[in-house]
């Protein structure tokens, strides 16, 4: 606590003797914050990029952790689009905005694409490696108390994987929390993404750009915790190094 | 049986004719590597051979079954389910009640009462051994296979978790196959010890164990026996 209220004192000093405006201080940051309160558009705004983060993730994972388990059970479904995979994959997802402004128009539509794009992709490879991982001994006890296959999926074959997908689901809601912000600088006219454009182009006030900044680095923390606690969940709290 | 590794044929077990009367307790002992493994996943449905057949009480093996369950030595219980959720895992087709009842019956049997809620990382490696027995019985199977269940633990819970068994075993009169590198241990347990020889595996011998338990392992015919066993894997008697 101490070491973050050193910085900020630093970077108030830093700011005051620089009077060129090269980075506002905190202090007319906080004042931007509170600006951005008054007028009902931060609250507006985080709602907006959390709404499509959720949404773009949920579709993802929703289509692709069956699909990737489904691929990585079969060695030769995934040799046939393990290729596929790879070439797409380095794709980053704000090349697809031309394409999703092209098939959406600028709207939410074209926002929550893009995070599909950019978190299906993880999560698939994800949930094709996190098969490969689980221990033979598990599938053998699953067949051994004859499980029809659905039983199977969900009573051996989910459970195992679990803590692979969390950590994986973890890292990819760090990448949507990434590419909202880009995508609504572009693709949309509202959200966190948005408001740093926005402040930009509308006058310069850059400590609406400082505090958007902080904002979102502030709601990716908390994003974070909140993954993390989901590790914590005492029948996932077990990895395979821990026996 | 053989397998086939990088192209290569490796024929693993050879001419193995084994009867199994119901109830009996066989250890079956040999050199590592030698195919005792694969003896109990044949028996168990788990292989195929590739020639000759498995029949159990005049049926053919085709694949796993839950007449007959697989004791394994390591990371055989589920750690994301609990103790209770272990022992159930093979119960859901029983009502609500009876399943707790069965829970609770086999809870007791292994000793694991207290720790009904307790995941296995929070137990001991002879707990989620007795563990993995509980849930294997819960099922009631015909037969259980036990691949070196008590391998991968210290002596000391070795000897208990011998005796565990044993007193489980006259419990609940199941027929029993025991896999050991463990000369020991099967002396201890058997009524019968199948020794194999060295890859690929024939039946060298059967050794009637005809002592009564409880056995008194430093009795003069216990160590007659236990000498003749271990003569026959060919293991010098002075080190």
């Amino acid at each position: 606590m101490i070491f973050i209220a050193a910085l900020v004192s630093a970077w108030q000093i830093a700011a005051s003797l620089h009077p060129a405006e090269l980075l506002p201080g905190p202090v007319s940051v906080a004042r931007g914050i509170l600006d951005l309160l008054q007028h009902g558009l931060l609250l507006k705004y985080v709602v907006a990029s959390l709404f499509r983060v959720t949404w773009g993730f949920l579709l993802a994972a929703s289509l692709a952790i069956p699909l990737g388990l489904t691929i990585g059970w079969y060695r030769r479904a995934e040799m046939a689009i393990n290729p596929l995979v790879q070439i797409f994959r380095p794709i980053s997802p704000l090349a697809w905005i031309p394409i999703a402004i092209l098939w959406f128009g600028v709207g939410d539509l074209a926002a929550i694409s893009l995070i599909f794009v950019g978190c299906f992709f993880p999560l698939l490879l994800t949930a094709m490696s996190a098969v490969h991982t689980v221990p033979e001994v598990y599938l053998n006890v699953g067949r051994n108390f004859g499980l029809s296959t659905r039983q199977f999926v969900y009573r051996v074959l989910y459970p195992a994987v679990a803590p692979q997908l969390i950590v994986g689901a973890r890292i990819t809601v760090g990448i949507a929390w990434l590419v909202v912000v880009a995508a609504e600088m572009i693709a949309v006219n509202s959200g966190l993404g948005f408001l740093i454009v926005d402040a930009r182009n509308a006058g310069n006030r850059y400590d609406l750009v400082v505090a958007g900044m902080l904002i979102i680095g502030a709601i990716g923390l908390l994003l974070d915790l909140g993954m993390r606690s989901l590790e914590r969940v005492k029948s996932v709290r077990w990895s395979y190094s821990g026996e | 049986m053989v397998f086939e590794r990088d192209g290569k044929r490796i024929p693993v077990l050879e001419d193995i004719n084994l009867e199994v009367t119901d109830g009996e307790f066989i250890c079956v002992v040999g050199p590592s590597g030698c195919g005792k493994s694969t003896l109990l996943n044949l028996m168990g449905g788990f292989l195929s051979p590739t020639s000759g057949s498995v029949t159990i009480a005049g049926e053919v093996v085709k694949g796993p079954d839950p007449r007959r369950i697989l004791v394994f030595q390591e990371r055989g219980v589920f750690p994301w389910l609990t103790v209770e959720g272990n022992i159930g895992f093979g119960l859901s087709r029983l009502s609500r009640v009876e399943r707790e009842e069965r829970i609770a019956h086999y809870v007791k049997l292994v000793r694991l009462e207290g720790f009904e809620h307790s995941y296995p990382s929070d137990l001991s490696g002879g707990m989620k051994q007795r563990l993995q027995v509980a849930r294997a019985l819960a099922v009631d199977p015909d037969i259980l296979f036990l691949d070196e269940p008590f391998g991968a633990l210290d002596s000391v819970t070795r000897l208990i978790m011998r005796s565990e068994l044993l007193r489980i075993w006259q419990a609940e009169r199941r027929t029993i196959l025991f896999v050991t590198h463990d000369i020991d241990e099967a002396v201890q347990l058997a009524d019968r010890v199948v020794v194999l020889s060295s890859r690929p595996a024939k039946i060298q011998d059967i050794l009637q164990i005809d002592i009564a338990h409880p056995r008194n392992i430093s009795s003069s015919r216990y160590l007659e026996l236990r000498d003749d066993l271990l003569n026959k894997i060919g293991v010098a008697f002075t080190l």
